[in-house]
């Protein structure tokens, strides 16, 4: 992400060091992951520390200080679903992409996240790939939902 | 659109809205909330919209996409009015003969009406079906009706008329004293009363005055929050805008959570139109009253849903909470006074003030008054959102409303309160929901959510499950929950795996007991609560666990095995087909055994194995008997 984009998103937000937190998400949402590179362009046009910027990106659960993979998955770990098998349909994809929750594979091929209730419960277990949802996962059947994907 | 300048100007405008409207005219509506997206309604609405065009009956027929219904066990869901057909279900292979015979020629296609489960009988009317009729929607009630994208409908319904009268005929004081007569509590946490938290802003000193919606809906089974952001967001503006009125504030938050795309998009979209009609903005309805409304997306941190953790991440920093020495309604955001309160309990408001604190007395128990919206998940026949009035009991949720326990199994808990509340066992059903009856129960209320655990469900799981959601949650600011939590977390999963110690219960007393007393905010405060209401009311499973090392529920993986029992298999060959691991040894007309070195007790074998052999079994506690003699593996016909 170069430094004009930057720009453009912080000058969206008015330069307020008040925005500082809606300004990562947008970088993040656009980018998928928080490069050092823009971080630093943030810190000097918002005139905030390097460490608080990093507070915030640690602290956060939607900030990656990393690059993701091309798929990103999230499986609910909701208690709805949770009660309902979600840690068994989890394990499954843990064996099948080789990586644990926060986590991307070598070939950037997959992200793997878990997250707390997509308001689907009637659907559970539910898991979300690229935003897309995928309800009433069996143990069974993830691994086929899993090879849909390049 | 010229800026609304007076209620009778409101009025009119309002009048103009319904007579534009035909009441005979075919309107279809079809749920469109994130949920019903997930279940392909969206693919529904593309074929309505094809489907009205190519019978050419664009000019006789409309389509009007609504937020949540609630019976999201059911969606996609359509009601075509007049008549109020309601279809459940529906796929898009459905919507050519949804509009050919029921929009079209008025007749009623009996294949995707509802049938009730107990008479077999088909249900015509949404109403009419169990699960909404004995429901009370106040506050959920317009989600049905209106497509939450336009304003106007709102409006249809009788939208910013509290507001109209509040600016114009009432006082701030007379809004403030109204909304504290009407008793309505908090509903997003500790069910504190609202009327007392903004006369504590009001009379307070500062400079400015905040109002703040906190949307953060952090409890991980709960989406009713979600479901009125998504479906009404114009009745959670009126209701802060009347705060703001009352405490005298000119600006407003919305902290919504990250996850909630649709809740965003709807929420900002009814922002620029009430600033546009002039329901926000300066000069509101040519009263001289300003108010502007900013949404702040919150970035995926549960302890930023607590009072001063959302305040300090709306200033842009870490959402860390501070010691409470003083409350954030005398000095919240920015040191200033701030009334911070719930989605639902904003979208309370503008019906206390359009109908009066008397009419909304009417509705619940001494200490609780009004309606609650609970998210009944879990193992429950009908999954959904659902509003009863405060008092109700825990049994005619889980089972009128709810319809019971799926698959005839047995009613085990109801986990209420979210990761602070507890469970609350069978011989306690009767309770009347409400705050202090389920705090007195050992669990609380929090925002809602009710978790229906059946006897499939271990109980020091779902402790173990709701201390790990904190331990990784705690912000790591104190001690006894940054470290005390993750002690309780090694000893719950240690009990779970079957390393479980004499004197290990006691520790996680002696842990629970510190946090409570010493933690800084509420998370920690109540973190323990899942573990203290498990232990009070299911003491045996812990015993079990710990001592016979064996899960009742047969549900910890590290203490059960999988077993095909050689009688009852039949060699159908199910279970090793379907297998990811590959650890069942099987073969034609060959009784099937399951590998246990390889097995990841997955239980895709015990859900593939057909009923009516039903050879699967799971074991706890015991040996896993020795596998049958290789000679004796042969299925002879006809046992
Ligand atoms: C850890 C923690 C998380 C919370 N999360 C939420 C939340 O997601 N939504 C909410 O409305 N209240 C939440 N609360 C309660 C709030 O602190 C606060 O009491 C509430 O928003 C006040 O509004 P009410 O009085 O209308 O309920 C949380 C509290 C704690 C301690
Ligand atoms: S708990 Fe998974 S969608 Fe609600």
């Amino acid at each position: 992400m170069d430094n004009d984009r930057v720009d453009q998103i912080i000058d969206k937000h008015n330069g307020e060091a008040s925005s500082l937190i809606q300004v990562l998400l947008e970088i993040q949402s656009e980018h998928h992951w928080l490069p050092k590179s823009a971080l630093e362009r943030v810190g000097e046009r918002l005139q905030v520390p390097r460490t608080r910027i990093l507070h915030i990106a640690t602290f956060y659960k939607a900030f990656s200080l990393v690059p993701k993979g091309r798929h990103e998955i999230n499986v609910c770990m909701g208690t709805a679903c949770h009660v309902r098998g979600a840690g068994r349909v989890l394990d499954v994809i843990e064996d099948v992409i080789g990586i644990k929750p926060g986590e991307t594979d070598l070939e950037l091929k997959f992200s793997l996240e878990t997250v707390n209730c997509l308001g689907c419960c009637a659907l559970g277990p539910v898991l979300e790939i690229d935003g897309t949802t995928h309800g009433k996962m069996a143990p069974g059947e993830t691994a086929d939902v899993l090879l849909n994907y390049e | 659109m010229a800026k609304i300048n007076s209620p009778v100007e409101l009025e009119e405008f309002r009048k103009a809205i319904l007579n534009r409207r035909d009441p005979d005219k075919s309107c279809i509506t079809l749920c469109s909330g994130s949920a019903c997206n997930a279940s392909g309604s969206a693919a529904v609405a593309r074929c309505l919209e094809e489907e009205i065009e190519k019978q050419g009956l664009s000019e006789s027929v409309e389509i009007r996409k609504t937020g949540c219904h609630g019976f999201c066990e059911r969606g996609p869901i359509i009601v075509n009015n007049p008549g109020g057909v309601c279809y459940l279900q529906i796929q898009p292979e459905d919507v050519p003969e949804i509009i050919s015979e029921t929009a079209k020629e008025k007749r009623v296609i009996d294949r995707l009406l509802y049938t009730d489960p107990e008479s077999g009988e088909k249900i015509t009317h949404e109403g009419d079906i169990p699960f909404y009729k004995n429901q009370q929607r106040m506050v959920f009630g317009p989600n049905l009706s209106i497509d939450p994208k336009s304003i106007d409908d709102y409006l249809a319904i009788d939208g910013y008329a509290a507001l109209s009268k509040a600016l114009t005929g009432m006082s701030d004081i007379e809004v403030l004293e109204e909304v504290k007569k009407s008793n309505l509590r908090g509903r997003g946490g500790g069910g504190f009363p609202a009327g007392q938290k903004w006369e504590g802003s009001r009379n307070a000193a500062g400079e400015a005055k905040y109002v703040i919606v906190n949307a953060d809906e952090g409890d991980p089974g709960a989406y009713m929050d979600r479901a009125i952001l998504e479906g009404n967001p114009h009745s959670i503006l009126e209701g802060l805008t009347l705060g703001a009125y009352a405490i005298g504030a000119h600006e407003g938050y919305v902290y919504v959570r990250q996850e909630y795309p649709l809740a965003v998009e709807n929420l900002l979209l009814a922002i620029e139109k009430a600033e546009e009609y002039g329901f926000l903005g300066k000069n509101i309805l040519g009263t001289g009253f300003d108010f502007k409304v900013i949404v702040h997306q919150g970035a995926g941190a549960f302890v930023c849903g607590e009072s001063t953790a959302l305040m300090t991440a709306l200033e842009g920093r870490v959402g860390e909470p501070r010691p409470k020495y003083v409350r954030s309604n005398i000095k919240g955001l920015w040191n200033q006074p701030s009334v911070l309160n719930n989605v639902e309990t904003w979208a309370n408001v503008p019906l206390i003030i359009n109908k009066g604190a008397d009419w909304f007395t009417q509705f619940g128990t001494e200490g609780s008054k009004g309606t609650k919206i609970f998210s009944l998940v879990g193992k429950i026949t009908n999954t959904g959102l659902v509003e009863v009035p405060m008092g109700t009991t825990l049994k005619d949720i889980i089972y009128k409303i709810g319809g019971g326990i799926p698959g005839g199994k047995k009613f085990k808990a109801v986990q209420t309160g979210g990761p602070s509340g507890g469970c609350i066992p069978e011989n306690l059903l009767d309770l009347e929901v409400g705050f202090d009856e389920l705090t007195k129960a050992g669990s609380m209320m929090g925002s809602g959510g009710m978790i229906v655990l059946d006897e499939d469900t271990c109980m020091v799981d779902v402790a173990r499950y709701f201390i790990e959601f904190l331990t990784d949650e705690s912000c790591g600011k104190c001690t006894p929950c940054r470290e005390g939590l993750r002690q309780m977390l090694r000893i719950l999963t240690n009990i779970t795996e079957g390393r479980g110690q004499e004197g290990d219960l006691e520790l996680l007393e002696t842990l629970a007991e510190t946090a409570t007393e010493a933690a800084l905010c509420a998370l920690g405060k109540s973190a323990p609560n899942p573990f203290l209401s498990t232990l009070r009311y299911f003491r045996d499973e812990y015993v079990a666990h710990i001592e016979e090392k064996r899960c009742p529920a047969l549900s910890c993986k590290e203490l059960i095995n999988f077993y095909i029992d050689p009688e009852k298999c039949r060699g159908c060959g199910s279970c090793l087909r379907k297998c990811p691991a590959d650890a069942i040894i099987g073969g034609k007309k060959l009784i099937h055994i399951v590998d246990q070195d390889k097995c990841t007790k997955c239980g895709t074998c015990f859900d593939a194995c057909p009923d009516k052999f039903a050879a699967v079994t799971k074991l706890s506690g015991v040996p896993v008997p020795a596998a049958v003699p290789e000679e004796e593996r042969t299925i002879k016909k006809s046992k």
